[in-house]
């Protein structure tokens, strides 16, 4: 109605929501080790293109007879000439301001075609959808070349037509990158406000998703030049360009047809299309890494590793801090951890130290429950327990003892322990079961791999244990393949995959966060029984006080990589220390509230 | 999974129609102008004229593509222009030198990026960035280049390989592949630092699961799990990268024929496009569609019967 201002205000926030923080990509590009070098070389091409009638020695077509198969350094002819006696750097020269036509002949029909294309089958879906989808198959189920050669029939030799094809057959890689980009953009919350916001269609593609295209289209496009150097060459090294014109391709032909007299002559066309070609598909890799950084996760090298733990272990000495609270030790311990640190690499080439220091004891028969919001590095600890941490994860510190032996401190220690003595109940069940191998094979290799036994026997092991986690047909549920199950299903499938190798702990991470609230209770029941059967001690790793309230005996507190408060899960809730423990009570309590 | 099979056959089908209707028409379009080029320079209009009634190009374009297509079921593709061969005999002649050449490098393209691209994922480190590196380079250098590079290096100054030529392995196996162990290679090196890129993808996006975390957490090997869980579910994509190498391979066909003169369908066609052999031209376009369209069509196969969720529908 007539809410003028309020109605732009949100419009700008909007589209502030996603934009990123303003830095110069020039300026990132030109620091990046590949850019500037490809820059460089490439403006040079351009150059030399556009000035070719100052720079170059020798006319296109201007022979020099005394120059017929000249070797490289002959005088006047630095880099010899052909078997016509044409000078081979003149006719690079001059060939380059074709190579840059027919470069921006292809960038702009398929880009013409191809995002337009992409944004509208993205953004509208439907028919034209499928219509689009179908026409780029038929595009790209023919090598663009077979294509180029049956145009030569209609057109003869004709480099601006025959890159303007390769600009439609190339098309489709834009279609379909920038579809994909528009259809994840598409529902997402920020293009749903505009909507809502009453912007048109137009203007929400214009303002939100050309923004989300740009980046991934800039460096297609360094990619498709490439590929336009090569084809522009490589059509004209085939025969099918215009002999009478300059260009990389044909002086590549000319010099190959004489190989035998001037060896050499090949080289320099060939160096100048693959240098071109390698310093636009470098300056792609760069413009992804600079445009694109934030999107990849980084292994640090081994050596880059050992010198963070060694610096930061220096560091811990020099100025020691104890941020987590200490446990006593107590002989009924199974599982503790002591002063552990974790760390993953920052875009700075340092690590970003998500876990500092934390202390944690669990007794015998246990359930100790690991509260905090996400993020706050519980299950950082839970996968470090297992030696399951990601890849790019750096411990700085700490020890993880097991009955008091360090499984931090020696990998095969770990590995004995791992699903043999400890095991571990994941949160999302449909992820966590191999999409390719039925229950049946997955809980077998498992259990065997833990306790070698016949495979009647683990599968007899199995049709009992599936039974007592509540699967009344377990013969079938074996044979079945993980998306022939519910959620549900699935996960105390994934609790008797934990509790067969009989182990002594179980770190259950977010156990029922994925599931049905029905089927929360009945698989928190499950945990509960298991553990009271087995005498089992289990960390429960969850967000939820409910679940802690429910069936924990110790809880610990979580913020920020730091365990800032442990008790009795009746005294926390009864008398929470800490004032962070009372706001997570207190927001809890009025999540409840407000679902009653 | 018949009626998904059947439906992608149709697909198929549609697709073969539409590709050669449409090369069809864009050479077949300009009747005269194929007149023109068959009979040369010095062509007078009324022979111009003559040969386009004699070669059949005055009929409206559908009836002639129409002509083609039945021709074409009954195994017919028509006459050279020139030489008056029908275009299936030249075609089996050329077709085999171009399909040994494409198949026997895309075999050794899978079995070298299936190593490369899971060492590199699984392994990292250096040996990760030096694939990296050099699969750039691959990727960037285009296939004629490099076979002019190994022409240049082999032939003219160790003398090791022949430079170009052809032996039939009728004649000599061993020379038939000496003959095309540089084509070979000039094709592979590109081939395989694009697939081995797409296969080490696959593979770190499989090390990166949840159910691979599950499964180390119950004990099982890691080498176990790479060589069970993670190559089985990488295998969809990989098959998807490796029919798209056969596309690239047999474009790249055409350039290397032409360096190392191996008698192969796309010199022909190649040579045909130059002087307006147009039924030449077209039966290679069918050659190449029809392949385009098997492989496409066996990968879909593939990777529907890897997928259980579509094997037990």
């Amino acid at each position: 109605m007539t809410a003028g201002p309020e109605r732009t205000a949100l419009e700008d926030e909007v589209s502030l929501a996603k934009e990123p923080p303003r830095r110069s990509v020039t300026r990132l590009l030109l620091r990046h080790p590949l850019g500037a070098p490809c820059l460089v070389l490439l403006l040079m091409v351009v150059l030399v293109a556009v000035f070719a009638p100052w720079v170059a020695p020798w006319g296109p077509q201007e022979t020099d007879l005394a120059a017929t198969n000249a070797p490289p350094l002959t005088p006047g002819h630095l880099l010899g000439g052909d078997s016509a006696g044409l000078d081979i750097l003149s006719r690079l020269i001059w060939g380059s301001r074709q190579t840059v036509v027919a470069v921006l002949i292809v960038v702009i029909v398929s880009v013409a075609i191809g995002v337009t294309t992409g944004l509208a089958a993205g953004f509208y879906r439907g028919r034209l959808d499928g219509a689009v989808g179908f026409v780029s198959d038929v595009i790209m189920s023919l090598p663009g070349i077979v294509l180029l050669i049956a145009l030569y029939a209609l057109t003869g030799p004709n480099i601006p037509v025959a890159m303007a094809v390769f600009g439609v057959i190339v098309a489709p890689t834009y279609y379909r990158l920038v579809r994909a980009i528009v259809l994840g953009v598409r529902n997402e919350l920020y293009v749903d406000a505009a909507r809502v916001v009453g912007l048109s269609d137009f203007r929400i593609v214009g303002r939100h998703v050309l923004w989300a295209v740009r980046a991934p289209v800039i460096i297609q496009t360094s990619f498709v030049m490439a590929a336009g150097i090569g084809i522009e060459a490589g059509i004209s090294f085939l025969g099918l360009g215009d002999p009478a014109s300059a260009s990389w391709g044909i002086v590549l032909q000319n010099s190959f047809n004489g190989i035998y007299n001037n060896p050499w002559g090949v080289v320099w066309p060939a160096l100048a299309v693959s240098l071109t070609i390698l310093a636009l598909i470098l300056l792609g890799n760069a413009l992804s890494d600079v445009l694109q950084s934030s999107a990849r996760s980084k292994v640090l090298p081994k050596r880059r590793r050992r010198e963070i733990v060694a610096a930061s272990a220096r560091q811990r000495e020099e100025q020691p801090v104890n941020d987590s609270i200490l446990v006593g030790s107590s002989d009924d311990v199974i599982l503790s951890v002591r002063g552990l640190r974790i760390a993953y690499p920052d875009a700075q080439g340092g690590v970003n130290e998500v876990v500092h220091g934390v202390d944690l004891d669990v007794r015998r028969g246990e359930i100790h429950g690991l509260v905090g919001e996400s993020g706050s590095g519980k299950s950082q600890i839970a996968f470090s327990t297992l030696g399951i941490l990601p890849r790019e994860a750096v411990i700085l510190g700490g020890s993880i003892l097991l009955d008091g032996e360090d499984l931090l401190a020696d990998e095969a220690r770990m590995r004995a322990a791992r699903g043999r003595r400890i095991a571990y109940i994941p949160q999302e069940p449909m992820s966590n079961l191999d999409p390719s191998f039925t229950i049946g094979s997955q809980l077998s290799r498992g259990l065997r791999a833990a306790r070698p036994m016949p495979k009647k026997d683990a599968k007899k092991l199995l049709v009992d244990l599936l039974v007592r986690v509540g699967i009344t047909d377990p013969e079938r549920v074996l044979r079945l393949y993980p998306h022939e199950i519910s959620g549900g299903m699935a996960q105390r499938v994934l609790i008797c995959g934990a509790v067969a190798s009989d182990p002594d702990i179980i770190i259950a991470d977010e156990p029922t966060t994925a599931l049905d609230v029905t089927v929360q209770a009945e698989v928190l029941e499950l945990l509960r029984e298991l553990d009271h059967e087995r005498g089992l001690a289990m960390i429960l790793v969850t967000h939820n006080l409910g679940v802690v309230a429910d069936i924990c005996d110790v809880v610990s507190v979580m913020k920020d990589g730091n365990i800032v408060e442990r008790a009795d899960v009746d005294s926390l809730f009864a008398a929470p220390n800490q004032p962070y423990t009372q706001q997570l009570l207190a927001s809890s309590r009025t999540v409840e509230l407000m679902e009653v | 999974m018949a009626f998904s099979l059947a439906k992608r056959l149709v697909r198929s089908l549609a697709v073969f129609i539409v590709v050669t209707f449409a090369v069809f028409s864009l050479m077949y379009g300009n009747g005269t102008g194929i007149a023109h080029a068959v009979l040369g320079l010095n062509a007078t209009p009324e022979g111009i004229q003559a040969e386009v009634v004699k070669l059949g190009l005055d009929q409206p374009l559908l009836v002639q593509y129409w002509q083609w297509l039945s021709g074409v079921a009954h195994g017919d593709l028509g006459n050279s222009f020139y030489t008056s061969e029908s275009v299936s005999s030249a075609l089996s002649n050329r077709v085999p030198v171009t399909l040994a050449l494409v198949f026997l490098t895309l075999l050794l393209t899978a079995v070298l990026s299936v190593i490369l691209g899971v060492t590199a994922a699984v392994r990292g480190g250096w040996m990760d960035r030096v694939l990296q590196f050099i699969s750039v380079l691959g990727t960037a250098v285009p296939a004629f280049i490099i076979a002019i590079a190994l022409v240049f290096a082999f032939a003219i100054h160790w003398r090791v390989f022949p430079a170009t030529g052809y032996v039939s392995p009728n004649v000599s196996p061993s020379g038939w592949l000496a003959s095309i162990s540089l084509p070979v290679l000039a094709l592979l090196i590109g081939a395989v630092a694009g697939a081995a890129a797409q296969f080490r993808t696959a593979v770190l996006d499989q090390l990166g699961r949840d159910y691979v975390r599950t499964l180390r957490a119950r004990g099982i090997p890691e080498r176990e799990i790479i060589f069970r869980n993670v190559l089985r579910n990488a295998a969809p994509p990989g098959l998807t990268a490796l029919s798209l190498t056969v596309f690239g391979l047999l474009g790249g066909a055409v350039f290397i024929e032409q360096v190392f003169a191996l008698p192969g369908m796309g010199q022909m066609a190649n040579m045909a496009a130059q002087i307006s052999d147009v039924p030449l031209v077209m039966g290679t376009v069918l050659v190449v569609v029809v392949i385009v369209l098997v492989v496409n069509f066996a990968g879909d196969l593939a990777i529907t019967f890897l997928n259980p969720k579509a094997r037990t529908r």
